[in-house]
């Protein structure tokens, strides 16, 4: 379990370029730093619900990401973000 | 987290539905008016949610079909136009209707 | 994928409904029951539940606890639905809420989503450029305001609490309701006396 504050890195990956696929990972995340803001619990991992297959229970976090560390324009103060335990790795 | 960190270009490998910060749309305009939802919209809106408390089919389905519709398509269709389209994909992929049933009932329709 | 599926969508519509009918997956009657419950969810619910967190210390503490325990309390069913999160706006912040992969959206507590909030232009530009989109909707936040911006992607529903306008003071909780539109609840709008 992650706690509030930790840094963590969004994994540097495009299933999308492997063939289909269903991810709740935005593209423009991949491969940023945020900071875990909460824990939201466990749900069953859309990436398999979405063919119907057998679906494993994975922690979903609520991780805070700074706007201009991904879009030198960006207006806003904070991005929050519902990720998966797998799409997160230590920073 | 740094401002260091270097920041790359645009991703080409993204999926054509995942649209935060793209910037094809960053000059549109948003349409803030209501619109109201036809009788179409409300019916496909309702099988989708009968197919999911029936567990027929779940919301990750209808939107694995709603992201496999080409682009094109996609942009072109309305939003519930879309659901249809996912909708009939999922059944069929399913198995909960054949091709050929499709194919008559869409004759008779 | 077979062509079929790309059949003109009203045909496509009747020949599903006959099929699934046929079949007792999903009859006519079910889908008119399905609509009007559907039809009953409006922005009025949400308004009801903001209005009275503005007015009733306890519920304002349990709808930023657990949005659909709060939803529950007004009697609006939440069973089998998604979570319920429910974000203040404060002097400090303003939360907007998009859902930039699809149109996750509040249906429990504020109905269906508006157009705008499925439309291309909202769901590139709310991360990016938050403010520029407040404006279309004719806010404008103070320059000092932070803005943070919730991207639903996943299993959670959310809901923005506004700040209680100025010039209420003694309003009851229904004066208070009547003031809210939808878009107060996603953020791009606050609510004015």
């Amino acid at each position: 379990m992650l706690s509030p504050g930790t840094t963590v890195r969004v994994r540097d990956d495009w299933p999308e370029a492997r063939g289909p696929c269903h991810i709740r990972t935005p593209h423009y995340l991949r491969g940023r730093l945020g900071t875990v803001v909460r824990p939201l619990g466990a749900f069953r991992n859309p990436e398999d619900l979405a063919f119907a297959r057998p679906a494993p229970m994975l922690a979903l976090y609520h991780v805070a990401f700074e706007p201009r560390s991904i879009w030198p324009d960006a207006g806003g103060d904070e991005i929050v973000v519902e990720l998966y335990e797998t799409w997160l790795e230590a920073a | 987290m740094s401002l260091s960190e270097p920041i790359p270009g645009p991703e080409p490998r993204r999926a054509h539905h995942d649209m935060g910060g793209v910037p094809k749309f960053l000059c549109e305009p948003i349409d803030t008016g209501a619109h109201a939802l036809t009788p179409f919209d409300r019916e496909v809106d309702a099988i989708r949610g009968i197919l999911g408390a029936k567990g027929v089919m779940s919301v990750d389905e209808l939107r694995r079909g709603i992201e496999a519709i080409p682009e094109a398509e996609y942009a072109r269709l309305s939003y519930y136009q879309r659901w249809i389209r996912s909708i009939a994909d999922n059944l069929l992929a399913r198995g909960v209707i054949s091709e050929a049933e499709l194919r008559a009932a869409l004759e008779q329709a | 994928m077979t062509p079929l599926i790309e059949a003109p969508s009203d045909r496509l519509l009747a020949g599903l409904k006959a099929l699934l009918a046929d079949k007792g997956i999903v009859t006519a009657q079910e889908i008119a029951e399905r609509v009007a419950q559907t039809d009953r969810a409006s922005p009025a619910q949400g308004g009801r539940m903001v209005a009275r967190a503005w007015t009733d210390p306890e519920y304002h503490a349990l709808l930023l606890r657990d949005g659909a325990q709060a939803a529950e309390a007004m009697g609006i069913a939440m069973r089998g639905l998604p979570p319920l999160g429910v974000l203040e706006n404060t002097d400090e912040t303003h939360n907007l809420v998009v859902c930039t992969l699809c149109s996750c959206y509040p249906r429990a507590v504020l109905g269906y989503p508006p157009f705008w909030f499925k439309s291309p232009g909202y769901r590139a530009r709310a991360v990016r450029d938050p403010r520029g989109v407040l404006a279309e909707f004719g806010t404008v936040l103070p320059e000092a305001r932070r803005i943070r911006v919730v991207d639903s992607t996943a299993d959670y529903r959310w809901m923005v609490l506004p700040q209680r306008p100025a010039g209420t003071e003694g309003w009851d909780a229904d004066q208070l309701a009547a003031l809210l539109r939808e878009g107060d609840m996603i953020g791009v709008t606050v609510p004015s006396a």
